[in-house]
């Protein structure tokens, strides 16, 4: 089973957690299995053609899947999957 | 055979243009670039009025953002005429400058025709006292709170994070420290923005920081600008700071701010904080990734909250401001690692840092292009952005 960390923007849908398991031996593989156990976070991860939301980067460990196998990249037992869609929040209202 | 090294340098000045200090004594001010291409520290002790240092071993990489222009004029000098001579080869035959010049005999002949030369200020006894325990330090040491002293900084927001890294950075001894926030202080800010206070509730930001910050250290020259940053003002505003702190909360206003920061070559210390979790990178255009290779796009508005509508945890622009504060003593002083290419994740509630490579990409639609191809039309401009700004409001 992989650990997923799960940012904030996407806590709410898997009940409030920070991380969670899922099995699979890909990337795709893997997040299929979150989605399928927390469908909510299925749009928010995936566009319509089924690949990766552009805004959304995931990491395999340190690495971005993008620079390795995309979501074809294979996950290890152990491997942490990190997701990070873009947090904006600073000085509120400075603009 | 090779020719020897003084019969190298005869050569190379056989091939340039060089110029007697009488000349370029007339030439001050009169908008050509001056650069002293000597090492930091001769630097320090003294440089003709006006001149721009960069050290003949960054003259490659650091030019551009001193004399972005080509077709400028540059005089270069140096101790004697010699790597000033060297330098003058590189720019003209290798980056394209078409009016080089090297000054004759360099600021050793410069001093013995009697013209004026600015010596930066020696510390005075009260700023050796006040920095000793930098100066103590050989990673920054007399040389690196001299940078410090000299340098200019740009807060983008004197609000949850610019509030701590403002008061550090003034601590610090940051000579110029630049502030642009449009609001006034507010009493739901006072849980997170220390750099004002209860009685401060109502006055302009920019003021109340400027308050804090001259009873810290009154060594800090603070620049106020009451503004908010748009298209329109943006490339005025951040032009000519060595480093910009980013703490702002939307994403158009922080696209801008990269595309106008990669056009001027500015590092950028960046973190975002949300709740519990924060954020934080260093956006060195050219030498790492900008945020844009990070983030090509933003999320749409729904998974975009900022934390004015979501909430923060107090301590953690603190934290994720000193962060900020520490990468922009490192960039300063020259010091350890920063984090460029990488993108740090603070969880608070879990107590972890987790890192992540940032590379950089070859397709980025900004900084995969010479600054000067980028124009005023594209700046912080992204697919659907009409979109985004109506459904964020």
């Amino acid at each position: 089973m992989a650990t997923i960390k799960i940012p904030p923007v996407l806590r709410a849908s898997v009940g409030g957690e920070r991380e969670v398991t899922a099995p699979g031996s890909s990337v795709r593989e893997v997040l299929e299995g979150l989605v399928s156990a927390h469908p909510a976070t299925g749009t928010q991860l995936f566009g319509n053609g089924g690949e990766l939301n552009r805004y959304v980067n995931v990491y395999l460990n340190d690495e971005d899947v993008r620079v390795l196998d995309g979501l074809e990249t294979a996950v290890g037992e152990g491997d942490v999957l990190v997701i990070l869609p873009a947090m904006a929040g600073g000085a509120a209202q400075l603009s | 055979m090779s020719p020897s090294g003084a019969e190298f340098i005869r050569q190379i000045k056989a091939g340039i243009t060089e110029i007697d200090p009488a000349a370029v004594h007339e030439l001050i001010g009169d908008g050509a670039a001056i650069v002293d291409v000597r090492e930091t520290e001769e630097f320090a002790a003294g440089h003709l009025p006006g001149a721009r240092h960069v050290p003949r071993s960054y003259l490659e990489s650091r030019i551009e953002g001193i004399v972005p222009d080509r077709g400028q004029r540059v005089i270069l000098y140096c101790a004697s005429g010699q790597r000033s001579a060297l330098a003058a080869h590189t720019l003209e035959h290798d980056l394209g400058y078409s009016d080089v010049a090297s000054m004759t005999g360099g600021i050793t002949l410069w001093k013995d025709r009697g013209y004026e030369v600015d010596v930066p200020k020696a510390m005075s006894a009260e700023q050796r006292d006040r920095y000793s325990r930098h100066i103590l330090i050989p990673e920054i040491g007399e040389t690196g709170q001299r940078k410090l002293l000299e340098s200019r900084v740009l807060l983008l927001g004197a609000g949850g994070l610019g509030s701590p890294t403002a008061l550090y950075l003034a601590a610090a001894g940051v000579g110029t420290l630049g502030i642009v926030d449009n609001d006034v202080v507010d009493l739901s800010n006072l849980q997170r923005q220390v750099i004002h206070s209860t009685e401060r509730i109502g006055v302009a930001k920019v003021d109340s920081a400027e308050q804090t910050i001259k009873a810290l250290n009154p060594d800090v020259e603070v620049v106020k600008y009451r503004t908010r940053i748009d298209a329109s003002n943006i490339m005025e505003i951040i032009e000519g700071w060595d480093v910009i702190v980013d703490g702002v909360d939307n994403f158009p206003t922080r696209y801008l701010l990269n595309d106008a920061s990669v056009r001027l070559r500015i590092p950028v210390v960046s973190a975002s904080i949300l709740g519990f979790d924060g954020q934080l990178s260093v956006f060195a255009p050219y030498v790492g990734p900008c945020y844009r290779c990070l983030f090509p796009v933003p999320p749409p508005a729904e998974l975009a909250p900022s934390c004015g509508a979501n909430g923060v945890l107090g301590v953690l622009p603190g934290t994720m401001g000193l962060l900020q504060a520490t990468e922009v003593v490192k960039l300063i002083v020259g010091a350890g690692d920063p984090v460029i290419g990488r993108l740090l994740l603070y969880d608070a509630l879990a107590a972890t840092l987790t890192e992540v490579k940032v590379p950089r990409d070859p397709q980025c639609p900004i900084c995969s292009r010479d600054p000067e191809d980028i124009t005023d039309e594209e700046m912080g401009v992204f697919p659907d952005y009409e979109a985004f700004c109506a459904a964020a409001g």
